[in-house]
């Protein structure tokens, strides 16, 4: 069987159009809860065109249909979505309506793909050299040492530590950013035309995502494939693309190269996500008594050997933000719980306005427990799905203050409004939010409490980036609004700039440097808030190279 | 409208025909629980439309009485084992530690005891009164539930709901009952269907070794032992509440095979 005849691999040179999508319609059957089915349309009248060796964003919020339609340039779609009109053209050959045979020697071989979340998408109980030159070996009839050696030096390109073995590795046993190159790899190994790259970044921490992006450009440009970038952050696309496509409700709202798009973006929507974390917040100086004081702590969870805090101390002023940053596992979601009594720390205390708080959460006064309140980043499992909005925000007005009927009532109708959802939401189940109202609701509950501290633990890195400046604008006006104080924790230094007034850079459960606002961003650094600043990808072109040039400290290539 | 399929449709007639005729019992029978109106075993007809029992009694007024007592003793034997069963599982799932070490390992020791040999042993040395029958079916059956309704509930305590509940400051009831039990609802309401035919079966089988319902009340399975001989003789009164005993479990497990199948699929039970 010659594969060539069918779909001719390397047949386009350099420069000529390699991919071109023609009035795309993607619709697929919503299931309704009690009504019958219903068609949706999910994508509908996109067209672009991609030529050999260059790269495409798209650019989009949650469901704007970004992944779908990078999909469908391999003619599949996820989850029973159907690809019902358009014409989609790999290399000179529709494939919108190809059978199964033809796709079979299309995927993995022509277009491969890289997903969003690599732990979740690696077999764990295979090594990852096996699945890194599977496709390699079955679709190209490679044998099996030549794919080793090309997939080790596709290791060796993406910066990978120890190429000649780390194949023998199990998924488990490397981080998620070195997962993620090795994905990378794995899409690079079979020489294919076309590789869609599905978030790849998302996931990872801004020191990692610096490494893994600047890998994933090089590895492109040595490779000459062509490639859609999809992703949801406009800074991380303007560094990787040559052309952006900026998507609406499964509709194309802008298409122009990155420096149009960046520079002089010609739609509304399109500038309000190049201007988004623009929020600007004047520093206050702290003033007073602290409304809570840490002061040494030192904890780990029990049957650990290591102290996940050591001798942590800051301070909140009241009606102020404190912002902890640090990457994933530098302790501060340690910290909160420690904070809100959940894990009693082996040394250091808790003062909360001038009284020292009790270290295990059930010797607290329901006084303490209403003045400090907790907002989760992920809202959805925060609120119980089977209680209506007007039972989730009423209840601590219920616990605390005794509010019953009418009175709970109107009091709820008042937070609605507070947080700029309509009464008409007291009914609702959570199911019936999205991600963004959801948040709001969970920030009503807590100031059901009327707390004095509340403890946001990334609140924001769920949601999309427009809903999320949205939330940090309404934190902000309820905190002019009710003098109240946020720990704001968070992994991204754009949101600590738009809202804080001191930040605490947390780094392997130290404190690594801790001031107002304006001291902390000013140099000199040291070392790792150096790394972690200047990992916040910025909107503007050759960011990445000038950041690879100048770092003084290698991220630990977690 | 929602639609039914099939065998869920079967299930649900059977079921209310057997649960109908149990509540109306009463009125629907031709004639006494114990009253004899005929000579032994008489075949069908007009007037015993099953025939008579071993001893003259009308089958179809038996099956009937037998029937009403079978439901309600499996039906209260279910509540039971629920009520026991899921608090003590939620209690153990919230309040985790030697709490729940010590309930677990608990009911680990009478599971690893065979449930009818346990019935039969408690059973040989307690009065068997109908009270007595279904606490000690219900208890013996509670430890099922316990083990189910732990499981779920781990997997709801861990939610941030939950701590949030905590952080406010609620005591374990609230967590339990407003928190945990309508997200476990669910799995619990499916696992009620299958616990009731076990105890469908376990009373049957109780009483047709003779330690169930005591005479002149019986249920099925009491029915099916008094007319055993006559099998012997080619006459199936015995057979009818057998028969009754099978379509009962089948029509209760395609019921709530119907309800798992709609709680726990994605797609709401519609693929």
């Amino acid at each position: 069987m010659n594969d060539d005849e069918i779909v001719p691999v390397s047949h386009v040179a350099e420069g000529e159009t390699l991919l071109e999508i023609t009035g795309l319609r993607i619709e697929a059957t919503a299931y309704p809860p009690g009504e019958p089915p219903q068609e949706i349309v999910i994508v509908d009248g996109v067209s672009l065109s991609l030529k050999k060796g260059k790269v495409l964003g798209l650019i989009g919020e949650s469901g704007a249909g970004k992944s779908t339609i990078g999909l469908s340039s391999m003619a599949y779609g996820r989850g029973g979505v159907r690809l019902t009109a358009g014409d989609i053209v790999l290399n000179g050959q529709e494939i919108r309506a190809a059978g199964p045979g033809v796709l079979r020697r299309l995927r993995g071989k022509v277009v491969t793909y890289v997903a969003q979340s690599a732990a979740a998408s690696f077999n764990p109980s295979r090594k990852l050299m096996d699945q890194v030159i599977e496709t390699t070996v079955a679709a190209r009839g490679v044998s099996r040492s030549q794919a080793e050696a090309r997939a080790v030096t596709l290791f060796r390109k993406l910066g990978l530590p120890d190429p000649e073995r780390i194949g023998k590795r199990y998924p488990h046993q490397v981080s998620g950013g070195q997962l993620q190159r090795v994905m990378t790899a794995m899409a690079l190994c079979p020489e294919p035309e076309l590789v869609i790259f599905d978030e790849p970044t998302t996931a990872l921490d801004v020191t990692t995502q610096i490494d893994v992006l600047a890998a994933i450009k090089e590895a492109i440009a040595d490779t000459g494939v062509a490639a859609l970038y999809i992703t949801h952050d406009l800074a991380v696309v303007a560094q990787v693309s040559d052309e952006i496509m900026v998507l609406r409700h499964g509709k194309m709202v802008e298409h122009g190269t990155t420096d149009q798009i960046i520079n002089a973006p010609r739609e509304n929507y399109t500038r309000d996500l190049v201007s988004v974390r623009s929020i600007d917040h004047e520093e206050k100086a702290p003033v007073g008594e602290t409304v809570l004081k840490v002061e040494g702590i030192t904890a780990r969870y029990s049957g650990l050997k290591r102290d996940i805090l050591s001798d942590v101390s800051v301070a909140l002023h009241p009606g102020q933000t404190l912002a902890v940053v640090g990457e994933s596992g530098s302790g501060k979601s340690t910290l909160a719980r420690v904070i809100t009594g959940l894990l009693p720390p082996s040394a250091g205390k808790v003062t909360f306005s001038g009284r020292e708080l009790s270290p295990a959460l059930n010797g607290r006064s329901r006084d303490d427990l209403r003045e400090l309140q907790m907002i989760y980043q992920m809202a959805d499992v925060a609120m119980n799905p089977r209680q209506t909005v007007k039972t989730i925000i009423g209840r601590p007005l219920e616990f605390y203050f005794g509010m019953k009927g009418k009175q709970r009532d109107a009091r709820v109708a008042e937070l609605l409004e507070e947080i700029e959802l309509g009464q008409g939401f007291a009914d609702r189940y959570p199911a019936e939010l999205s991600g963004g109202q959801k948040q709001r609701v969970c920030i009503a509950r807590a100031l059901a409490a009327e707390p004095k501290v509340i403890i946001c633990d990334e609140v924001t890195s769920a949601l999309d980036p427009l809903v999320a400046d949205g939330i940090l604008k309404l934190l902000l006006k309820l905190q002019r609004e009710e003098d109240v104080a946020y720990l704001f924790i968070t992994h991204d230094i754009a949101t600590v700039r738009a809202i804080a007034d001191s930040i605490a850079v947390m780094y392997q459960g130290k404190v690594q440097r801790y001031g107002p606002k304006s001291e902390v961003l000013a140099p000199p650094f040291d070392a790792y808030t150096d790394l972690l600043l200047s990992s916040v990808p910025e909107m503007r072109l050759g960011w990445l190279e000038e950041v690879v040039e100048n770092r003084r400290m290698e991220s630990a290539g977690h | 409208m929602m639609r039914i399929p099939l065998s869920a449709l079967i299930g649900l007639i059977l079921t209310s025909v057997y649960f109908l005729a149990a509540i109306f019992a009463g009125w629907l029978a031709p004639y006494g629980m114990a009253e004899v109106v005929g000579d032994v075993w008489e075949p069908s007809s007009a007037e015993h439309w099953l025939g008579t029992d071993s001893i003259g009694r009308d089958l179809l007024t038996r099956m009937i009485y037998g029937g009403q007592i079978t439901i309600f003793v499996a039906t209260a034997a279910t509540i039971l084992s629920f009520v026991t069963g899921s608090i003590l599982g939620f209690t153990a799932a919230v309040a985790g530690g030697w709490v729940d070490q010590a309930l677990s390992r608990m009911v680990d020791l009478i599971m690893s005891i065979p449930a009818l040999i346990f019935a039969l042993v408690v059973l040989s040395v307690m009065p068997v009164t109908m009270p007595v029958l279904i606490a000690v079916m219900g208890l013996i059956e509670s430890t099922r539930v316990f083990r189910l309704s732990r499981a779920v509930a781990a997997d709801i305590v861990v939610m941030d709901y939950v701590e949030a509940a905590r952080l406010r400051g609620e005591g374990s009831a609230w967590v339990i009952f407003r928190e945990i039990l309508p997200n476990a609802l669910s799995p619990l309401v499916a696992e009620a269907g299958l616990r009731f035919i076990f105890m469908v079966l376990f009373i049957s089988t109780l009483s047709f070794l003779g330690l169930g319902v005591q005479p002149p009340l019986a249920d099925w399975g009491g029915i099916v032992k008094e007319n055993k001989e006559g099998i012997v003789y080619g006459i199936a009164a015995a057979l009818y509440p057998a028969v009754a005993i099978a379509t009962l479990a089948i029509s209760v497990n395609l019921v709530a095979d119907w309800i798992l199948n709609r709680t726990t699929s994605l797609k709401g039970g519609r693929g």
